[in-house]
């Protein structure tokens, strides 16, 4: 009996092994492939891309996918790193644009998020629906007027304009509002009962019960605005104010060596975050998914 | 009397709270959607006079327009529900007692974290034409198949979908189920009920706040899958992954903006319906709950 639920039990962990190894592949890929030569990924994948060519017949060449790189070589991050300056001007717009807009959007959502998490006034359901619909908008819907505000404000072609909305988007408001909701009421009667206003009670008491749900804040922001494409596309036309994430969408067709170091360059970060601050993480998630 | 006039201290609290916000909030989000309102309804951005809805008829009767709004209809149709079920089934097995629970866990949560950006190269690797994929298939003796430039496409946006974001659920739904009181199961089992009957009957009832949060995060997620396929198949890609937001930003380089101000806000009100049914659907569930 205790045998059978062994054997059981190793099978499902092999599937689900399988099935995890098939998630992390393209990060593997990525990382083995950094460490070709530019040569031998010119060889590999020099044929993505090309047309068919009809007139040979039947067409079977194809890509050499490869994991194990024939030498080991730093070639590529050599290229990005140290001989092309381009990439680390962008690495450094995305970084600073990054930042800005988490350190943002965590200040500006925490205290949203107390006033409708924990306090009453009038219409306070209606105006979190409305907070909840545009986050689930996406960027194209508001882009004209968007356009036209960035440009009154002077703010076109300027970090800020990337920034200052990113600042105000209604996902942290959502997110930390949906954490606070799991820690009970009670608290805030109690410190109340001792005299303490408002303000000591999110500064003191929310706050620091608050941080899972602001680790996962930020790492979710993270994600989200190291990736962004859409809008520094439209908001910056200044190929030296692009972070690299526009860079890297481009890259590809250029030097395709490259773009692998530039890839683990540009996951590195993110990976790094994620595992410092995985446990948070995953229970900030949780108890702000917990309420519904 | 006291207890009213506390109130209305709570209610001036709250404004202080949610000043900051609320300021840039409008500034940036709610004054350009009404400002797309009044564009949709004008014949030009920059005085133009009132044509009714004259853009949206237009709009309607154009073929890009209806194949993007079918599209983005069915990609959210079929994966939503797709990633509901591969999301709670993984979570299921993962809430039992495995071996190596956590580091499976972390490799199904990694993709999230990944950039976009960095592995299109692997994607397009794998899925050229002239790619891994096909390699395999024709060394199976199968037919290559154009994946990015055919219907195919349509699967491998979805598979990048999957791949994304099933992690996070994954995390919901494993807090979800670690939620549900163990004495229940326990009762159950008293009273004789099966396997399939307890997880129908108490961890589906159970699980329906979850679920509601988890097809709210899906469907805004797939609103942003746009990204993913603008990287890999650019401004014009195979027909059948043409979204919304493709449509709408063509438009905006087109500086049509008369027809994306109406695009967008047909498709805000689509969002309100599914906000709307969503509440509407927890609410009755929560009832039942407490």
């Amino acid at each position: 009996m205790k045998k059978k639920g062994f054997i059981r039990n190793l099978s499902v962990t092999l599937v689900m092994a399988c099935i995890g190894l098939m998630m992390i592949l393209p990060i593997v890929i990525t990382f083995t492939n950094s460490l070709m030569t530019e040569q031998e990924i010119r060889g590999n994948y020099g044929l993505v891309g090309k047309m068919p060519d009809i007139t040979q017949g039947e067409p079977s060449v194809f890509v050499n996918l490869k994991l194990i790189p024939d030498w080991l070589s730093f070639e590529q991050y050599g290229n990005v790193l140290l001989a092309t300056p381009t990439y680390l001007f962008m690495l450094w717009n995305s970084i600073a644009m990054v930042v800005a807009i988490i350190a943002g959007q965590t200040v500006v959502s925490a205290l949203a998020a107390y006033a409708f998490a924990k306090l009453r006034f009038k219409g306070r359901e209606g105006w979190f629906r409305v907070y909840l619909m545009t986050m689930l908008m996406p960027f194209q819907v508001t882009l004209v007027p968007n356009y036209i505000i960035a440009d009154k404000l002077g703010l076109m072609n300027k970090a800020s304009a990337i920034i200052l909305p990113g600042i105000f988007a209604a996902f942290g408001v959502f997110m930390l509002r949906q954490f606070m909701l799991s820690i009970p009421y009670a608290l805030v009667e109690a410190a109340q009962m001792d005299g303490a206003g408002h303000y000591r009670i999110f500064y003191r008491i929310m706050l620091p019960l608050m941080k899972p749900g602001i680790a996962a804040l930020i790492v979710l922001l993270f994600v989200d605005y190291w990736n962004m494409v859409e809008q520094p596309l439209i908001f910056l036309e200044d190929a030296f104010k692009q972070p690299l994430s526009l860079y890297l969408s481009r890259i590809h067709k250029e030097a395709q060596g490259n773009g692998f170091a530039a890839s683990m360059v540009y996951m590195t970060p993110m990976v790094l975050l994620f595992v410092y601050a995985e446990s948070y993480f995953i229970e900030g998630v949780q108890m702000s998914g917990i309420k519904g | 009397m006291k207890r009213v006039r506390f109130r209305r201290r709570e209610g001036l609290v709250a404004v202080t709270f949610l000043l900051p916000s609320a300021i840039g909030f409008a500034l940036f989000y709610l004054i350009p959607f009404g400002m797309g309102l009044v564009y949709s309804v004008l014949n030009r951005t920059v005085g133009g006079s009132f044509v009714g809805l004259a853009n949206y008829q237009e709009l309607l009767n154009s073929d890009s327009y209806r194949k993007a709004v079918s599209n983005t209809f069915w990609f959210t149709a079929v994966n939503v529900p797709l990633m509901l079920v591969m999301s709670l089934g993984i979570a299921l097995v993962l809430n039992r007692n495995l071996y190596l629970r956590q580091f499976l866990r972390m490799a199904y949560v990694l993709p999230l974290v990944v950039p976009v950006a960095s592995v299109v190269m692997v994607w397009q690797v794998l899925f050229d034409w002239n790619g891994s994929l096909n390699a395999w298939m024709h060394a199976a003796g199968l037919e290559q198949i154009d994946w990015m430039k055919s219907a195919w496409a349509r699967g491998v946006i979805s598979v990048f979908y999957l791949w994304k974001h099933m992690g996070y659920n994954i995390i919901l739904f494993l807090a979800g189920l670690q939620g549900i009181p163990r004495d229940y199961y326990e009762t159950a089992d008293l009273e004789g009920a099966g396997k399939w009957r307890q997880c129908y009957g108490i961890t589906l009832v159970y699980l329906t706040p979850t679920m509601v949060f988890v097809v709210l995060m899906s469907i805004m997620n797939t609103f942003k899958i746009f990204r993913e396929t603008y990287l890999i198949a650019g401004d014009y890609p195979h027909d059948s992954i043409y979204t919304l937001q493709h449509y709408m930003n063509n438009m905006f380089i087109a500086m049509d903006v008369q027809k994306l101000s109406a695009a967008a806000t047909l498709m805000v009100i689509g969002i309100f319906i599914i906000v709307a049914l969503l509440l509407r659907l927890e609410k009755r569930y929560t009832q039942f709950m407490e």
